[in-house]
């Protein structure tokens, strides 16, 4: 039996913590103190493979060796097995890096994520790190937004709009004062990439702001995160800490004359700071009210200063776009779509996590191949993309490759990259009222169809489901529809604007969900109209 | 999470002198507000309705303005929750796995509906909308921390332990 000292992997993401990774962690520690085997644990961030957390990794002369899901009262008995030499056993998945799940992935975002210790500024720079930011440094900031412009980049906040076009906009707005915001308030159910960036490789979120402060002429910057994410305002204010210490933030960054100065804000509970005015409004310290486009935030937003409002994933995208250079990242993806999104399988899903792959994987690969279908073992009967305002899908649209233009032609969205998955038991017109129900709580009250018309909403879709003859239920199926195209034209941002989609496309793919009689045997688990 | 009663919390008999304290830690942020409502939360379990005047003073604002904002959202309660806060995310992930029939669950073992306190004051069940754990679900938060894969079972056992946590605190 070796003695020798040994490496092991405990995730600290609040995904494996969910499911008892610290219990994990500790049972680790005192078995080796029992065991008088020298053991350093490192708290990483998540591999991504959800369904096998709490994961955890040893460091053998192999390579990492995986086991999970493992729970806190298996440990003794992994660990007498030789877990901490790599030992084969029923929960080994062996080398982490080989397991096929992982090793077919295209991660360039999440490249680091539950590979390093997040907090550790010596891995990050050894796992190619602050290269982007050196590159970006040396170059002028129209240099470095032509090569955002040209990588192909998109917001991956779910509008798709090209980064470089944003940013150079920025970049020609005068003004001494402007700034970079990140849009951290990932509340679409089904998403939760953000969350894992920023408890698994916090730093790149920092350089990513930092290179586009660069690029914009911006000197300060805000991460607005949900408060619904305890752990990853913690990693993101410790690691904040850490890259002040290191040069990465605040005056003369990295011996340059560049000064940036980045501030974490916290959300409230509102759903409606997602779309990016209202968050501006938030971080001004005002109601989340959504405002008027034009003037554009790139203009005028943060206090009325040019600000660039991005979404994490895509701030995280510039470093690797600086390092590896546009050209490699453009190179992935199909169409329009370039280089890779994090998608992230969820619901009911046999092996829900992160998949980071180029554009143009097809949604069937995404939930069949990759999420081996339901949890349940039923069959997949919805799939949900791009959050509660995104379309849900049949079985039959599985052959609709991820992009954005090809789901928008499919009256639907890539959004984010969430895919929330149902089997056969569920109530599609129950998740369209849904749809209506969230809308009507969670709108910011600006606009009358959203405010309004999400009430209205949750009753029609009632009067359809329990309507007494086939006169009313018709009549009300065109009244909804109306309702609907006045929500859709008649709203100022997303949430007014979006919340039909799910609700026309559960009518348009499953209209048997919408008829009395189906409704009918399912009252007892329905709803009451407030 | 203990939540102290307003006279006895760690202000002392003069919550008006922290809300002063709280905002002069925040004078130099910009967009302030948020910052001193989330402080002004932690400290007193609540954003109470007799500090705003004291809030709007110190930032020169109206007392509208503070009440505005702290009425938006979510997070900032008129009185204070229960000794603990058992949050059931009602998302559409977690309702693809059951989070329908846990939320029933939860108003049975606690005998409340959705937004109320346990009459002994230990437990507030409440609802979010996504923790972030869509695939883990069904997923519950309590006082901060999320818990995945909850079922009722799990949910007994957790709310046992909370209950046992804050009648230690007390």
């Amino acid at each position: 039996m070796t003695t020798q000292a040994v490496t092991v992997y405990v995730p600290r993401d609040s995904a494996a913590r969910s499911v008892g990774a610290d219990d994990v962690a500790a049972a680790i520690s005192q078995q080796a103190q029992a065991n008088g085997r020298d053991v350093t644990i490192v708290r990483n961030g998540s591999r991504g493979l959800l369904w096998l957390e709490p994961l955890v990794e040893v460091d053998t002369p192999q390579g990492r060796v995986a086991y999970g899901p493992v729970n806190a009262d298996e440990v003794a008995a992994l660990v007498g097995a030789g877990m901490l030499d790599g030992a084969d056993h029923p929960l080994s998945h062996g080398i982490t890096d080989q397991i096929p799940w992982l090793a077919g992935q295209q991660r360039l975002t999440f490249a680091r994520v539950g590979v390093i210790d997040p907090l550790s500024a010596a891995s990050y720079q050894e796992f190619g790190g602050i290269t982007g930011l050196r590159n970006a440094l040396a170059l002028s900031p129209e240099e470095v937004v032509t090569q955002v412009t040209e990588s192909g980049l998109r917001g991956r906040g779910g509008a798709g709009f090209p980064a470089g076009i944003k940013w150079n906009t920025v970049r020609n707005a005068p003004g001494p004062l402007k700034f970079i915001c990140a849009n951290a308030d990932e509340g679409d159910s089904g998403t939760y990439a953000d969350r894992m960036l920023m408890e698994g490789d916090p730093f790149l979120l920092i350089e990513g702001m930092t290179i586009a402060a660069h690029a914009v002429g911006a000197t300060e910057g805000y991460i607005y995160i949900r408060s619904e994410y305890p752990d990853a305002i913690q990693t993101m204010r410790s690691a904040i800490e850490i890259a002040y210490a290191h040069g990465w933030l605040g005056e003369g960054i990295l011996g340059t004359s560049h000064n940036f100065d980045l501030f974490i804000r916290v959300g409230a509970g509102a759903y409606i700071c997602g779309e990016e005015t209202s968050m501006l409004e938030s971080l001004e310290g005002k109601r989340a009210v959504v405002r008027a486009k034009p003037p554009l935030p790139a203009l005028e937003g943060l206090f009325g200063k040019p600000t660039v409002v991005n979404n994490v994933l895509t701030l995280a995208a510039v470093p690797t776009i600086m390092s590896d250079g546009a050209q490699a990242y453009q190179e992935l993806g199909i169409g329009r779509s370039r280089g890779t999104q994090v998608f992230q399988l969820a619901g009911n899903i046999k092996q829900g996590g992160i998949v980071e792959t180029a554009f143009g994987i097809s949604l069937g690969d995404l939930v069949n191949g990759y999420g081996g279908g339901t949890r349940t073992g039923r069959p997949v009967h919805a799939v949900q993309v791009g959050g509660p305002l995104g379309a849900y899908l049949p079985t039959s649209r599985f052959d609709l490759p991820m992009d954005y233009e090809a789901f928008a032609e499919a009256k639907a969205m890539v959004g984010h990259g969430g895919v929330v998955v149902f089997d056969d038991t569920v109530d599609m017109a129950h998740q369209a009222r849904f749809a209506m129900e969230f809308c009507a709580e969670e709108s910011c009250g600006k606009c009358t169809p959203c405010r309004v018309g999400a009430t209205r909403g949750v009753e029609v879709i009632d009067r359809i489901r329990f309507a007494d003859d086939a006169d009313s239920h018709a009549a009300n199926l065109v009244v909804l529809e109306d309702l609907c195209q006045v929500m859709t034209d008649g709203s100022l941002c997303a949430m007014g604007g979006l919340t039909p989609m799910p609700v026309l496309s559960a009518l348009e793919h499953f209209p048997d969900a919408f008829e009395p009689a189906n409704t009918a045997e399912r009252t007892s688990r329905t709803e009451v109209t407030p | 999470m203990t939540v102290p009663p307003l006279d006895q919390g760690s202000a002392g008999g003069n919550p008006s002198q922290r809300v002063r304290e709280i905002v002069a830690d925040h004078r130099d942020d910009r967009g302030a507000l948020l910052p001193i409502l989330h402080a002004v939360q932690t400290e007193f379990g609540c954003v109470p309705r007799e500090v705003i005047p004291t809030i709007a003073e110190e930032l020169n604002l109206s007392r509208a303005d503070i009440h505005g904002v702290a009425s938006f959202y979510r997070d900032f309660l008129d009185e204070p929750a229960g000794r603990s806060t058992v949050r059931l995310c009602r998302a559409e992930a977690c309702q693809a796995v059951g989070a329908g029939e846990l939320v029933e669950s939860a108003k049975q073992q606690l005998g409340v509906d959705m937004g109320n306190t346990t009459p002994d004051g230990d437990i507030t069940l409440d609802e979010v909308f996504c923790l972030g754990n869509c695939a883990l679900g069904p997923s519950v938060a309590i006082d901060g921390t999320t818990y995945g894969r909850v079922d009722a079972a799990r949910l007994a056992a957790l709310i046992a332990s909370a209950r046992n946590r804050v009648g230690a605190n007390q």
